[in-house]
């Protein structure tokens, strides 16, 4: 992974230097709050419901043991013991104080780690595929370029003050475990027909109160071209972005309300015309981050160890933690083990400070000391001898990390909603955890097959309900809550949105529902190889619209 | 009246900035609404404009030799179309003075300067709350940015890769 160099950490120093000036101007008056607010929101500290909520930034969600312990310290030490892994593959603390805040920010630096645009409206945290350098088909490790932008983008002098917040998301495989069709940028690295590396450019995705799938900005981009483009497109971004309406400055209303082709005209003439080659990284700069990335040198190991074999057969419950959470590694005799964060009745993405540390204990004995937080929320260690999984499943079991549900119906995603946000107009969690107690029999869980459930407290949509194969969206009508459920969302290069089944149902109600809407799907499948993802695209949504509603009356 | 500030500190502003309706003199330092630039340009005036953030900088172009000041209007200090205003004008070669003009606060000063920024001219209520001392802390609290192509601070980049050099790995 990227190790910080002299000026890394001179940089991420000189940040928590100025945030603690911040702080103090800030009690002494010289800031007001509108002037302190965005400033502490650009280094991820947010006023909630109960308390401040600190977001740490994970970069394209790669980890160490050493950072994953020290966040267990921050979690013992300013907060309650546990900490909350996001969609954006960061991690929240829910309850640090204002005068600690900048103790924590040092303690992260100490381990290269900080909470830079982690909020506000400038260029968050670049989000990558989980399964970056180990996923067979991919063509480059994503993360070097989404290291290249996060250098690129922080801190950067015309670009911290946009109209809204920015999102981007690389994948370097076909296949999008990235979903960068519903960011503002998403960049997908590609082989054009000369066989050159370089990106195809989607801009104009995202969800909130206007979800959107990203449209083509450029079919190949040269890889030295990344910083001038993407610098082109935020200028045209923040010159002509809306700022008249919060709910319409995101980037894919300008695109929707230019046209694509007029806004791709007026990139490709800043593109054309400004001085790119102030702009570019040196030559090897590239290279320099690249090496950090080589593959991992693994010892060769058998792909399928007798032991591996008997310990399947010993034991069901392994073997089908094995079927659900590993993920086929290029090199064979390897696998990328999932640890899913969502057992049942749990809140989605939460961990405790104890999990942490044997999680990181975990990934510094079986895993190359690699972890990757997933935009699903749960924890990927992406390099493990197919030998080592059975003591890596029983390590997990100990913290009661074992679930075997990965991309099953209790593998939700879930926003903090009511319980902390002063956003959410709905609880989330406790919903999350009633469906999850609801479908909590395993065989069952696997009869149903892959199914993403994705709830969010309210329209900003932080539980990306839009693009989950159920999509749930609490509502708050006229002081009760109300839950719209959607279906056939999805978050891939087939990404689309779902569609509404009509009305809202209320909290109680949520569950009940859910168990209908897969009851119909197990009804309608035509085998039960086909997913409720295919299913509903064969049938659409009448007779979901009818079991929901017909019996209603 | 407005307190101007720029890396050397406070200045008395030697501009006056001429209101809609006010009769245009012909001597003196004016900063003239853009849509009486037209009218102001045969005065015998040393000329400058104010550029509401609105407004597309590539429409001074034809005029940047017969300007000494652009002054780009900041209506809050979290409107930042003005950052990129500053560098496209620059980047169009506009050599004069580049003012911000509007409540900005410290703490952007240095992201201004490094967009080719030359002043602020901040409104009383922001130069109470922050005395200059506040101004004068921010350029090089960062001491080198991650970007390459700006005004005024350093490449962490391009240091590298001096230093890579240096170091006869280059």
């Amino acid at each position: 992974m990227y190790r910080y160099d002299e000026f890394d950490h001179r940089f991420v120093n000189e940040r928590v230097a100025e945030f603690r000036d911040q702080v103090e101007r800030r009690l002494t008056g010289a800031l007001n709050e509108a002037e302190f607010k965005p400033l502490r929101l650009m280094n991820g500290l947010y006023l909630q419901l109960h308390a401040y909520m600190l977001r740490v930034a994970v970069p394209y969600g790669t980890l160490d043991s050493r950072q994953m312990r020290m966040l267990a310290h921050i979690a013992e030490t300013w907060d309650k013991g546990y900490g909350h892994f996001t969609t954006r593959q960061n991690i929240q603390f829910n309850w640090p104080r204002l005068k600690d805040v900048p103790d924590i920010l040092e303690a992260l630096a100490s381990v290269e780690m900080h909470a830079i645009q982690t909020s506000g409206n400038c260029i968050r945290n670049i989000t990558s595929d989980p399964y970056s350098g180990v996923a067979p088909e991919e063509i480059e490790d994503p993360r070097i370029t989404a290291e290249m932008l996060r250098q690129w983008s922080s801190l950067h002098p015309e670009f911290t003050y946009l109209g809204r917040k920015f999102k981007f998301a690389v994948t370097g495989s076909e296949h999008d475990r990235a979903a960068i069709k519903v960011h503002d940028i998403g960049i997908q690295i590609i082989r054009n027909e000369a066989g050159e590396v370089g990106y195809r450019v989607l801009v104009g995705g995202g969800l909130g109160r206007t979800p959107m799938i990203g449209k083509e900005l450029r079919a190949f981009l040269p890889k030295a071209d990344l910083l001038p483009y993407v610098e082109a497109a935020l200028r045209v971004y923040n010159l002509h972005g809306r700022r008249d309406n919060k709910y319409k400055a995101r980037i894919k209303i300008l695109v929707h309300e230019t046209g694509i082709d007029e806004f791709r005209a007026q990139v490709e003439h800043e593109f054309a015309t400004m001085d790119r080659a102030a702009v570019t990284a040196p030559e090897g700069e590239m290279e320099r981050i690249a090496a950090y990335f080589a593959p991992p040198e693994l010892a060769t190991k058998p792909p399928a160890p007798v032991e591996f074999e008997r310990m399947q057969k010993l034991d069901p419950d392994f073997a089908q933690w094995v079927e659900r959470n590993t993920y086929a590694h290029r090199v064979p005799g390897y696998a990328a083990a999932t640890i899913s964060l969502k057992p049942i009745g749990g809140a989605p993405g939460d961990a405790t400070a104890e999990q942490m540390r044997v999680m990181a204990d975990l990934a510094e004995t079986y895993s190359v000391d690699a972890m990757r937080v997933t935009h699903e929320q749960n924890i990927v260690l992406p390099h493990v001898a197919i030998g080592d999984l059975y003591k890596l499943y029983r390590g997990l079991a100990s913290i009661g990390l074992d679930m075997p549900n990965k991309g099953l119906v209790t593998d939700i995603i879930a926003c903090p909603g009511l319980d902390y946000c002063a956003l959410a107009t709905a609880r989330s969690i406790p919903v999350a955890q009633a469906i999850s107690n609801r479908f909590a029999d395993n065989k069952r869980q696997r009869e149903i097959g892959p199914l993403s459930i994705k709830i969010s407290g309210c329209i900003n949509a932080c539980g990306h309900h839009h693009i989950g194969h159920i999509g749930i969206l609490g509502l708050d009508k006229a002081g009760v809550e109300s839950y719209q459920i959607t279906l056939g969302g999805e978050s891939t290069e087939d990404a689309r949105l779902g569609d509404r089944t009509g009305p809202g149902f209320g909290y109680d109600e949520v569950p009940g529902v859910v168990e209908k809407i897969i009851d119909t799907y197990l009804d309608l499948r035509e085998g039960q190889r086909e997913t409720f993802f295919q299913t509903y695209r064969r049938v659409g949504m009448e007779p979901f619209k009818e079991a929901l509603y017909a019996t209603a009356d | 009246m407005p307190q101007l500030i720029d890396r050397l500190g406070t200045a008395k502003d030697p501009w006056v900035t001429l209101g809609a309706e006010d009769v245009l003199p012909d001597s003196g330092a004016m900063i003239v609404p853009l849509e009486r630039l037209a009218e102001a340009l045969d005065a015998g005036l040393e000329l400058g404009v104010h550029l509401p953030n609105d407004t597309d900088p590539a429409g001074l172009k034809p005029y940047f030799d017969r300007l000494s000041l652009i002054s780009v209007g900041f209506p809050s200090f979290s409107d930042g179309r003005g950052f990129s205003i500053g560098h496209c004008l620059r980047q169009f070669g506009f050599q004069g003075r580049l003012r911000a003009t509007g409540p900005v606060i410290s703490d952007q000063f240095d992201y201004l300067l490094a967009c080719g920024f030359d002043e602020v001219s901040l409104p009383d209520s922001i130069a109470e709350r922050q005395p200059l001392e506040h101004w004068a802390a921010t350029p090089g609290r960062i001491s080198l940015g991650y970007q390459r192509g700006l005004a005024g601070r350093g490449s962490i980049l391009d240091a590298r890769r001096a230093a890579s050099y240096a170091a006869g790995r280059g």
